[in-house]
């Protein structure tokens, strides 16, 4: 109690004064791993932002006297079988990986968010309808649709996204339509019927806000999921595709020489695992600093 | 219907159906609520006093329950005659609801001025700052101490009295012609409960909104209430003007209620608390003719036959055939 928030404006007098916000930020900072994953999250959305001026190699740059060369001062972590600095790949490599960790995780949470509210709101044929879509998503191996659409459709980064976000939608919906079903039927829900709200609006001002918690975890925990779905993909070449450097291909390229250059393979595997454990951390603290608030 | 009377209520029926068949929870409800009056309704649990509210205000779970009536005339209009977009204009506007638990009938992820003022913006459409300014005003007015500071709380962070006075506010925000009270002070503790009765009263004085007041307490009927409605497994067993009520309460079944009001000032000897034997019927194995029958201490031949509600006097109407000699008397069967 020895920081006062910003917005401490509301009723310094009730004994209770700490909001919503301020409790959950205090939760998750006391949770040293969670924390340590933000850390190193943080970081490496920096590195890969500010890359072209961190680091004094080129990521294309093709150096056949300098080939597979190992860690040593000038490259980190090797060379590849083109003389690319490997780290330097590596950093290139989390532009796209976190982007496609990202994006299609906002966009499977936005289908599976308006899915589910309706779903579970309206209830009926909408519900049967919504749900059975959702099982037949759920039915249908996953790795085998998303690979399906990658080599119908091409294989480019908006495919990717298109492929991850079909695959995600229908858990996400899921777990929304299940909070929904109990949120419909508390009071005031019904308060708000009985102020002549109107159901979309009750859907979005009422329902929605008390599911973003509940959203911000499932979030956290589905960007690992695209990183390693898209791992999953460009190790099986219908991801991005060369030169361009995702971490799941450089795996699939650096297995190749895995008894020459180790390091090739094994750094961005690395990479892949730090990176997963770390929003894995972040979900998880999200997690436990949302959960007190939740329960009413 | 007279210029003063604000809700006419005539051959109120809801039905449920479920997997055995329909239930009729309220049977032919007909009562009024005058002009700036505070309305009892009155009965034990599953007595239906809910579900008028939730009827009137077309709330009634759909599709399960279906709600039908002669007419139900608020202010001269209709309402029974309205589809549910109708309603939804009436509701918060015209008729207002203020709900037995004020610990969850706040959103508790929504700043608590945003939803008081939450039917100016669905009714009259008004921007974010009028409705912040008009919120203030109400909160002013319903008594919330440091009304400034308190338009930005979470629910969370009000006491159970400040939020139901905040659920008053929001009731009252649009100036309705009728607030419906679902047991507003249930949920509260005994003094904060006194000053939420005081302020409803308060309230009905200086904005002159009238009350239909749900509750099992005969106290605050006689606290707030003009007239009281007295309901029994979904019908109206007695109507009468409160002080008649409590002076000359015509049916058992009121007897019943007013005796099992415990009482501080008898000695506390042996004697048990009265209470009515019994429980209140399944409505969908109601007993044959009387409701209240089964349970009765007076209960006579003729209540084999389903009583009428019965006028007595200007202000008294009881469905009782203890109060209907001569049909008794025909039947051979006085007392």
């Amino acid at each position: 109690m020895m920081t006062r928030s910003v917005d401490s404006a509301a009723t310094p007098e009730t004994p209770d004064e700490a909001s919503f916000l301020r409790d959950t930020v205090r939760a998750f900072r006391r949770n040293r791993m969670a924390m340590a994953g933000l850390i190193f999250i943080l970081l490496l959305v920096f590195c890969a932002v500010f890359v072209p001026w961190i680091s004094p190699h080129d990521p294309y740059r093709v150096a056949l006297d300098e080939q597979l060369l190992p860690p040593s001062t000038t490259y980190w972590l090797g060379t590849d079988n083109f003389g690319r600095d490997v780290l330097t790949r590596i950093l290139y490599g989390a532009r796209i990986s976190l982007v496609v960790g990202i994006v299609p995780s906002l966009i499977s949470l936005l289908i599976g968010t308006i899915m589910g509210i309706l779903s579970g709101y309206l209830g009926g044929k909408t519900d049967f309808v919504v749900m059975r879509l959702a099982d037949m998503m759920i039915a249908f191996p996953s790795l085998l649709l998303a690979m399906v659409v990658m080599y119908t459709l091409g294989a480019n980064l908006l495919n990717i996204f298109l492929a991850l976000a079909l695959v995600g939608w229908a858990s996400v919906a899921r777990v929304v339509r299940a909070q929904t079903l109990a949120l419909r039927e508390k009071e005031f829900v019904e308060a708000a019927h009985a102020n002549g709200t109107s159901r979309g609006r009750i859907m979005f001002d009422h329902i929605f806000p008390n599911v973003v918690p509940t959203l911000i975890v499932l979030f956290s925990l589905s960007i690992p999921e695209a990183i390693m779905w898209e791992s999953s993909l460009s190790f099986l070449g219908v991801g991005v595709q060369p030169p361009a450097a995702s971490w799941g291909l450089l795996v699939a390229k650096g297995k190749e020489y895995m008894f020459q250059n180790p390091s090739v393979a094994i750094s961005p595997g690395v990479a892949i695992l730090l990176a997963v454990l770390a929003f894995n951390f972040i979900g998880d603290g999200l997690r436990d600093a949302l959960d007190p608030s939740m329960k009413d | 219907m007279t210029q003063d009377t604000i809700l006419s209520v005539r051959g109120l029926c809801t039905d449920f159906s479920g997997g055995r068949g329909d239930v009729r929870v309220l049977d032919e409800l007909s009562f009024d609520v005058g002009r700036g009056r505070i309305v009892g309704l009155v009965g034990e649990s599953g007595s239906g006093k809910s579900m008028t509210a939730l009827s009137l205000m077309g709330l009634v779970p759909q599709p399960q329950g279906r709600v039908s009536a002669r007419s139900i005339l608020l202010d001269g209009k209709d309402l029974s005659k309205l589809g549910p977009a109708g309603m939804r204009e009436i509701r918060g506007r015209d008729i207002a609801m203020v709900f037995q638990e004020p610990m969850t009938s706040l959103n508790p992820v929504r700043k608590v001025w945003e939803q008081v003022g939450e039917p100016l913006a669905i009714h009259q459409g008004l921007g974010r700052r009028a409705i912040r300014a008009r919120v203030l005003e109400m909160f002013e007015l319903v008594g919330i101490p440091e009304p400034k500071t308190r338009l930005d709380a979470y629910p969370h962070q009000l006491s159970g009295g400040l939020r139901q006075r905040a659920m008053i506010a929001m009731g009252l925000i649009c100036e309705p012609k009728l607030l419906i009270a679902d047991e507003p002070t249930t949920a509260l503790d005994v003094t904060t409960q006194a000053q939420i009765l005081r302020l409803m009263r308060d309230l009905r004085d200086r904005v002159g909104t009238s009350i239909i007041m749900i509750t099992h307490d005969l106290g605050i009927i006689a606290e707030m209430c003009d007239e009281v409605n007295v309901m029994y497994a979904g019908q109206i067993v007695e109507q009468a003007d409160v002080f008649e009520l409590f002076e000359r309460p015509a049916h058992p079944y009121t007897r019943g209620l007013l005796a099992s009001i415990p009482r501080a000032t008898e000695p506390r000897v042996s004697r048990r608390m009265p209470s009515i034997p019994g429980m209140v019927p399944n409505l969908a194995k109601l007993p044959e003719g009387c409701r209240f029958g089964p349970r009765c201490g007076e209960a006579m031949p003729i209540c084999q036959r389903a009583p009428e509600l019965k006028p007595l006097g200007p202000t008294h109407a009881s469905r009782c055939w203890l109060n209907c000699p001569q049909e008794a008397l025909s039947q051979g069967d006085a007392p």
